[in-house]
């Protein structure tokens, strides 16, 4: 038996309709997508077997594996990979996870154990669309599906099976004797919630809950907090940046971007606000990416260099107060951050007293979220920002870069015009050719390195720490959770003994 | 009495659509809305994808005719469903009420038993050091933060003696025990909780009795009873307490709507399933459904609370009475 500790509760346990983290939890030990990930990041066969690619890209063709059953009895065929995508696209079901369908031209089911995708135009993501749980067409075709009872009690393929969810408490899975993967050998697992992170550490020193993720204070906590654990860490998807509001002077001038990033001591923040747990960001990709080009570097910090870059510009300290106006204007800008983030409103204070030193006066201001996102960068009210992106494993990042999506609500809210990278996105995602593909990400990562539309500036890192009792546990490129279904106790030191 | 009664019920419906219509009017002006959180900043969802989604929420209709569908479903009793999880928002709210009525009548009687005999003690002992003292503590109590005591208390009894458990309201077991075992295992959950939240509840009513109590005494039948010749006992027990408990049955009757109200940071602290995390993450997640309903069965409460005592008030008070 294993339990995991969780700030928050699942809303639904549907993988179409659920979006927030805790449900993701437990939607992936219970559903299965057609592909996932394997321990080296790359896609490999779930529910699918294999699949081809035609030769025009536009066709893909999922050999489903044959004998695997929904945890009710009921064989999984392509019928319900059919009827997933039919309520992904389905207008009056609430999916936001619609976008990645849109360009399906259809799904044809070929026979019970095949299905055929067609999308308008090559899409190189889709692959990876894949992923997206297959649920039970007899389950769901009935009822209404935005509040169908099974949303709280799934049925799904996956390597555990749904047994209880005390709303606010806790969440029982029991291991799936038929998964078609083998049985997992943990016989139970526990998602208990516990939301105050302070009481979730004490849980883990009594030894009562088995995973928790730290914070980087919390890592370096008194070592007989984590006496019966064993820590991890490895770099998560994702980076943190300060967003420049291209559209404005002085941040359309590369000039000042790059002063500004000269003047930025990135590991000093990352020693500052994260503890050391973190590494300096280059560009948009993770380091574990295939995406990631090793040989691009960032500019280095060099506070005279940002001096002489602000002279070129005009800007001058002509009243002798410490601070440098531009063409004898005092010179000033705000950096937002969202509120209840305290590690990006600290370092928006370190960039503060950072461009502090090379002249620059800043403000620093913490804005709630919602009022942050609609008022200030939806409406691109802002001057710099300090934000992060969580990433999907593919590398496409058509809707954070390409200059067709900077309206309202779109990705691109800094209005970042390339013509070069517009035409490289676009080759990144309408090729499944893996060298291209590589090429083409890795010229992105250069372009926007130099270019700095944002100032990339950490790579933050994942800090689980599991029980020590526990084997198994391994960190790839994929992170720590990718072999769980494989996790087992050694006879002896099993900790809980239950007839299921 | 039963005019009264009915002229007062009356008057309470416009109270409550007023106070549904400013809960509704605050949720909408506050930024954002219910469905940002499962759309913003995420790049695999589209511009048009958000906007579908709130078309299907009915989230694009001006707030006067979303109000409007709220109320003409609300006078059939339905509350609705929540954004979050599509369950009825009735449902969400009785799912919680075991746990944070049990946790509240506990703590009210704890409170009860210890603030009403520090309260009167306090009184007929005024200045001595026990009233003091007892000042000190209850204000102790009223200041201190809960959060910070609840995590002392959860190092000391759960991590360093390990007798009660650190947070939540089951252990993990708790489906295989016996009937005995599940009361002592909720029992031993409910220790820590039911401590604090009396300890820091404690003021308020022991202070209430106190300043009751010492005006009492000094009235006139009560220096006509010691007159008498009665004992001090009979004094303080028969004469003086029972009017002195007149203040504490208002208190009690506005205590009403509290009895369902949970703090929001105590049952986070304490990972414990009830209704002030409920309205809280409804109010964070601009849970439309959840956050009127949650504030109109308040709202319906604490008008009860306030008729209730009233009414208490004519019951046990003979020089009040309503026509």
């Amino acid at each position: 038996m294993y339990v995991a500790g969780s700030i928050g509760d699942a809303t639904y346990l549907n993988p179409l309709l659920a979006t927030d983290s805790a449900s993701g939890d437990i939607n992936n030990l219970v559903y299965n997508g057609l592909v996932k990930y394997d321990r080296d990041l790359k896609l490999t066969g779930d529910l699918a077997e294999s699949w081809t690619v035609s030769p025009d890209g536009c066709t893909i063709r999922f050999k489903l594996k044959p004998n695997v059953r929904w945890h009710d009895g009921v064989p999984f065929t392509a019928d319900d990979v059919k009827f997933t995508y039919d309520k992904l696209i389905d207008p009056a079901v609430r999916t936001p996870f619609g976008s990645d369908f849109q360009l399906v031209k259809n799904v044809r089911v070929i026979d019970p154990l095949t299905v055929e995708v067609t999308y308008k135009e090559v899409f190189a993501p889709a692959l990876e669309s894949w992923g997206m749980g297959i649920i039970p067409k007899h389950i769901y075709e009935k009822g209404d599906f935005n509040s169908h009872p099974a949303n709280r009690a799934p049925i799904g393929t996956g390597p555990f099976m749904f047994k209880e969810w005390k709303t606010d408490e806790k969440i029982i899975l029991d291991a799936n004797p038929d998964y078609f993967d083998g049985k997992p050998f943990l016989k139970r697992y526990i998602y208990r919630i516990i939301p105050d992170q302070s009481v979730q550490f004490l849980e883990l020193r009594n030894q009562s809950i088995d995973e928790m993720i730290l914070t980087p204070d919390q890592w370096y906590a008194y070592p007989e907090f984590f006496r019966h654990y064993n820590k991890f860490r490895y770099p998560s998807f994702s980076y943190t940046y300060v967003a420049f509001n291209l559209t404005m002077f002085p941040f359309s001038d590369l000039r000042f971007r790059q002063a500004v990033a000269h003047a930025v001591n990135k590991n000093e923040i990352i020693n500052g606000v994260l503890r050391g747990m973190g590494k300096p960001a280059t560009g948009p990709f993770p380091p574990q990416s295939w995406a990631y080009d090793p040989s691009v570097t960032h500019y280095d910090y060099a506070p005279e260099k940002s001096r002489a870059l602000l002279a070129a510009m005009g800007f001058a300290d002509t009243n002798k107060d410490g601070f440098l106006e531009l063409n004898g204007k005092a010179f000033t800008f705000t950096i937002i951050s969202n509120q209840g983030n305290k590690i990006r409103s600290l370092a928006a204070e370190i960039i503060q007293s950072q461009l502090k030193a090379i002249g620059i006066r800043t403000q620093v201001r913490v804005i709630e979220w919602s009022a942050f996102i609609h008022q200030f960068i939806d409406k691109r009210a802002f001057e710099a920002a300090i934000m992060a992106w969580s990433l999907s494993r593919d590398p496409d990042q058509f809707p954070i870069w390409h200059s067709s999506q900077t309206g309202e609500g779109q990705y691109n809210f800094i209005a970042y015009k390339n013509p070069e990278v517009d035409r490289l996105l676009e080759i990144g995602r309408r090729t499944f050719d893996m060298n291209v593909r590589q090429q083409t990400y890795h010229r992105i990562h250069r372009i926007l390195a130099s270019d700095l539309p944002y100032l990339f500036l950490y790579y933050p890192e994942a800090l689980p720490v599991v029980h020590k009792r526990i084997r198994g546990p391994e960190v790839t490129a994929a992170g720590l959770g990718w072999n769980f279904p494989k996790w087992w106790v050694p006879e002896g030191q099993r900790k809980y003994e239950f007839e299921p | 009495m039963t005019s009264y009664l009915i002229r007062r019920i009356i008057a309470m419906v416009p109270v409550l659509i007023g106070i549904t219509l400013m809960t509704f009017g605050v949720m909408q002006l506050a930024p954002g809305k219910p469905t940002d959180v499962m759309t913003d900043m995420n790049a695999k969802v589209s511009a048009e994808s958000k906007a579908r989604i709130v078309k299907l929420y009915g989230l694009d209709r001006p707030w006067y005719v979303q109000y409007g569908s709220w109320l003409k479903r609300f006078v059939k009793l339905d509350f609705g469903d929540s954004f979050r999880d599509g369950r009825p928002a009735i449902k969400k709210i009785a799912e919680r009420l075991p746990a944070t009525i049990s946790l509240n009548i506990l703590s009210l009687l704890l409170i009860l038993a210890l603030a009403l005999p520090i309260g009167i003690y306090s009184a007929l002992k005024k200045d001595s050091w026990f009233d003091r003292g007892m000042t000190v503590f209850v204000f102790a109590g009223f200041s201190m933060p809960t959060f910070w005591l609840a995590l002392l208390l959860m190092i000391l009894f759960g991590l360093k003696l390990g007798i009660l458990p650190i947070s939540g309201l089951h252990s993990l077991n708790y489906s295989e025990l016996t009937v005995i075992g599940k009361i002592l295992d909720t029992g031993k959950h409910l220790i820590l909780p039911v401590f604090i939240s009396a300890f820091t509840g404690l003021a308020g009513l022991s202070r209430y009795s106190r300043s009751s109590m010492l005006e009492v005494i000094r009235q006139d039948y009560i220096r006509m009873a010691y007159a008498k010749g009665l004992t001090r006992n009979r004094v303080i027990f028969r004469h003086a307490l029972k009017n002195a408990l007149l203040p504490v049955v208002t208190i009690l009757g506005l205590s009403l709507p509290a009895l369902i109200g949970g703090g929001f940071i105590f049952e986070t602290i304490f990972a414990y399933p009830g209704i002030g995390r409920l309205g809280y993450e409804a109010v964070m997640s601009r849970d439309y459904p959840v956050v009127m309903a949650v504030g109109t069965i308040a709202a319906i409460l604490t008008l009860a609370g306030n008729l209730l005592a009233d009414v208490m008030y004519a019951l046990v008070d003979p020089r009040i009475r309503y026509k």
